[in-house]
């Protein structure tokens, strides 16, 4: 029988949660006795090559290429995860949700101490996907099977949490493993 | 036993209290954990939280303020109230602007303990991202950061009868209730100090002192290794 496959991807978010799942070190050889990477940052695959078991998102949806992306997860992936604060509740880039998108704009290309921007313009290039009007976790915009919290979630969060789901055990997670921060 | 010991239950566990004593205060000595978040040891109880909410011959009440009496039936740990308890810090967290992350408070936070014990990993109510939570960082010891608080009173009742100021006091009403303080303008405009108990009970990240961030690393914190309560369930017997 075929492997199981597993998919990753860092939507808004800073990588620090794929940082932290390659933080389970040697137990990455044990990963991959038991599942194949599909698309994924960690080997590069643009594309979903199939249907996966398993889809890791990592950080929210700030732009319209976030959400097709979560879509297009949620169309290949059996179990979607919210792997840390940004997926589960926007995290940092959801900091901005509290100010208007134009005033955002403004300061970061316009008005802001360091700027430097003699043209005047705010980028507005098609290739460049458009920003939403704030940032949205991503359960509020695809239904998420679980929701791993941590910024990052520990190494141990990950891999436990990855062996119950393979091994068709419940995730449970102990209370140490637990942290918002 | 004398005279005055008052005999009830709580989940079928018999737990003796004092007349007078509220059914939090007995159970915490029987080592029976309430969830609570506005209530604080030393402070006139609230009652507004509602997380201490328990049954009392079928009838909700909040712990913190319902008097123990001769053999009432009490119900805490069960489904029912789990799930109303967790509502209830599910909705604090959308309410404001909680950023677990990077807030000072966090690992010593007892919202966020509250949310770890009863293992939220998600909120169910849509986040609300309210634009109108300011941080005043006036004083040159405290801050107050109204994305954090979660009007929980015990500010205002620590100011009041503990320090004898009234830095703290309620305004506005319903959604647009804050807490606002007792000056013309700013927080450096009262008359509060770093030693204030107003600063020191503060359940949130909303009152903190300044320059002593992040002195505990993780790992060493109140909430990293046993869940809030814990203290309290220590004393079963």
């Amino acid at each position: 029988m075929a492997k199981p496959k597993i998919a990753t991807t860092s939507l808004a978010g800073c990588f620090g949660c794929h940082m932290s799942i390659l933080d389970i070190d040697e137990r990455i050889l044990q990963l991959v006795e038991l599942v194949d990477f599909d698309k994924s940052p960690i080997n590069d695959i643009k594309e979903f090559t199939g249907e996966c078991l398993v889809g890791i998102v990592e950080g929210g949806c700030a732009n319209e290429e976030n959400v097709r992306v979560l879509q297009d997860f949620r169309k290949h992936c059996k179990i979607l995860i919210s792997l840390g604060d940004c997926a589960i509740s926007g995290g940092l880039p959801a900091m901005r949700n509290t100010i208007p998108l134009q005033e955002c704009l403004d300061e970061a290309y316009l008005n802001g101490p360091s700027v430097h921007n003699p043209s005047g313009r705010i980028p507005n290039d098609p290739e460049i996907p458009l920003l939403l009007d704030r940032v949205y976790p991503c359960h509020e915009v695809v239904k998420m099977d679980y929701h791993l919290p941590g910024c990052p979630p520990s190494a141990d969060t990950i891999w436990q949490a990855l062996v119950a789901l393979l091994t068709d055990k419940p995730m449970e997670l102990p209370y140490d493993l637990f942290k918002y921060d | 036993m004398n005279d005055t010991t008052i005999t009830f239950e709580i989940d079928g566990i018999e737990v003796h209290g004092r007349e007078g004593q509220t059914i939090m205060g007995a159970a915490d000595t029987a080592g029976i954990y309430i969830p609570r978040l506005c209530a604080f040891e030393g402070l006139p109880a609230f009652g507004s939280c509602r997380v201490c909410t328990v049954k009392v011959n079928g009838r909700f009440q909040s712990a913190c303020t319902q008097p123990v009496a001769e053999g009432i039936m009490v119900e805490n740990d069960t489904d029912e109230l789990l799930e109303f308890r967790r509502n209830i810090i599910d909705m604090l967290f959308v309410e404001g602007n909680h950023y677990c992350m990077f807030c000072e408070k966090s690992g010593n936070c007892e919202l966020q303990a509250l949310a770890y014990r009863f293992g939220i990993t998600a909120p169910k109510y849509p986040y609300m991202f309210p634009a109108d939570r300011n941080v005043d960082a006036s004083h040159k010891d405290v801050f107050i950061d109204h994305n954090r608080c979660i009007l929980c009173a015990r500010c205002v009742r620590a100011s009041r009868d503990l320090d004898g100021k009234n830095v703290f006091q309620f305004v506005g009403r319903g959604p647009g209730k804050r807490i606002a303080v007792n000056s013309r303008a700013n927080l450096a405009d009262t008359d509060l100090e770093v030693t204030d108990k107003a600063v020191e009970v503060c359940p949130v990240g909303a009152i903190l002192r300044k320059h002593v961030g992040y002195t505990v690393p993780i790992g060493q914190r109140t909430y990293d290794h046993e869940p809030i309560g814990s203290d309290i369930e220590a004393n079963k017997q």
